[in-house]
């Protein structure tokens, strides 16, 4: 399976970045082959739906979980259609997520938040 | 002559300078392009009100015919549409309407249709005609309103337009098609921070403009000192006065009550008009 975490840094010591979309690097981890990479956020900068394309990008990685601190409406709904299940991130390092990840101790994220944020620029 | 009325931080008096200014010039017309919260109608309270509503362009996919080919996704430069298990999803509050994934679709699946936003609201007060735009709640931008009020404005009178706060995309629809830009400044540090962030725009836009500095106190007048500093012209001056406020939290449009507001109004719609002269 594909997990993605959003990053503050693209280093097994980064810490799990608060928002989904604006994050600036992912982990990719594959529970198979029990592999990490890190990948740069593409949609971090951009000026509007930041998270639709980050949601989009994890669905071309081909992510079937996200483990994440909390995410918008946009971003849920692109990975909800894809059947992606999203998890509760631990507030910590992408060890430590991925440690509680693998033996089952991450609840399923049920807070999501509403939609664009509004940058004003639109 | 079209007089845009901006300000950067919202407070600034923007609507009360907008709405007395339009009250002095007598035959104008007042244009409220603050959509989320237009008040203007609040003082000139105008009658004989029609109401238009104004609709956007937003796609709608046909799932049978979508191939989930991804053009009109990678062609998205406003992320308002993904592709989940083969099937497009379309976001509305992020799309900007051009049309672009109807008009690159290849297996013809995309197709216009429309979404309401708002109204336009038009009515008389004495001599003022007052165009108001109202967005409605939930809605990403109001945008599209001001650029519908924009083409109803009358070419030949005097036409205050004012201006949402801040000094992003809403802004620059609503001074586009002014001839001046009238700055009102508070004597505040956050007032002179967007005030100079406003003017930028301004100057940006090429737009002849001047300050009309609002709320004025004895002693040190910082948002007089960015005036100075960045060689804009003031114009007029109005002190901070308790009855003016009382006026404003009274819904009255302050020139009908004050003389020395009045005066200091026709001074000021005289200046912007020598100014325009220039």
């Amino acid at each position: 399976m594909m997990v993605i975490i959003p990053l503050d840094a693209g280093r097994l010591d980064a810490h799990v970045f608060i928002s989904f979309g604006r994050a600036p690097w992912f982990a990719l981890f594959d529970t198979a082959r029990n592999t990490l990479k890190f990948i740069e956020n593409s949609a971090a900068q951009n000026q509007g739906g930041a998270g639709i394309k980050a949601a989009q990008a994890a669905l071309d990685l081909g992510a079937q979980a996200v483990i994440a601190p909390r995410l918008g409406q946009n971003a849920a709904d692109v990975l909800l259609a894809a059947d992606v299940k999203v998890y509760e991130a631990w507030d910590g390092s992408v060890e430590e997520n991925i440690a509680l990840f693998t033996a089952g101790k991450l609840k399923t994220l049920t807070q999501v938040n509403p939609g664009i944020h509004g940058d004003g620029a639109s | 002559m079209k007089i845009a009325v901006l300000s950067g931080k919202g407070g600034a008096g923007k609507t009360f300078a907008a709405v007395n200014l339009a009250c002095v010039a007598l035959e104008a017309c007042y244009v409220d392009c603050d959509v989320e919260e237009p008040n203007g109608h609040l003082f000139l309270k105008p009658l004989n009100v029609w109401t238009q509503r104004v609709s956007v362009m937003v796609p709608v996919f046909d799932v049978e015919k979508c191939t989930g080919c991804r053009v009109c996704v990678d062609f998205c430069r406003y992320n308002a549409l993904a592709l989940a298990r083969g099937k497009v999803l379309h976001f509305k509050e992020a799309c900007h309407s051009c049309g672009g994934c109807v008009l690159l679709c290849p297996a013809a699946a995309a197709d216009y249709s429309t979404h309401e936003i708002g109204m336009i609201r038009e009515g008389k007060s004495g001599g003022v005609r007052v165009l108001t735009g109202v967005l409605d709640a939930g809605e990403a931008t109001g945008v599209p309103i001001i650029r519908e009020l924009a083409g109803r404005m009358p070419k030949e009178e005097i036409c205050v337009i004012d201006c949402p706060p801040g000094s992003a995309c809403p802004v620059m629809e609503s001074i586009k098609e002014a001839d001046y830009c009238l700055l009102v400044a508070e004597p505040t540090a956050f007032g002179v921070h967007d005030l100079a962030m406003a003017l930028e725009l301004v100057r940006l836009f090429e737009k002849p403009a001047g300050a009309l500095l609002n709320k004025c106190l004895p002693g040190e007048n910082p948002a007089r000192k960015l005036c100075m500093n960045t060689g804009l012209d003031i114009l007029a001056e109005i002190p901070f006065d308790l009855e003016t406020g009382r006026m404003i939290s009274g819904g009255e449009a302050a020139v009908l009550k004050s003389p020395f507001l009045k005066a200091v109004f026709l001074g000021l719609l005289a200046k912007i008009k020598e100014e325009m002269q220039k």
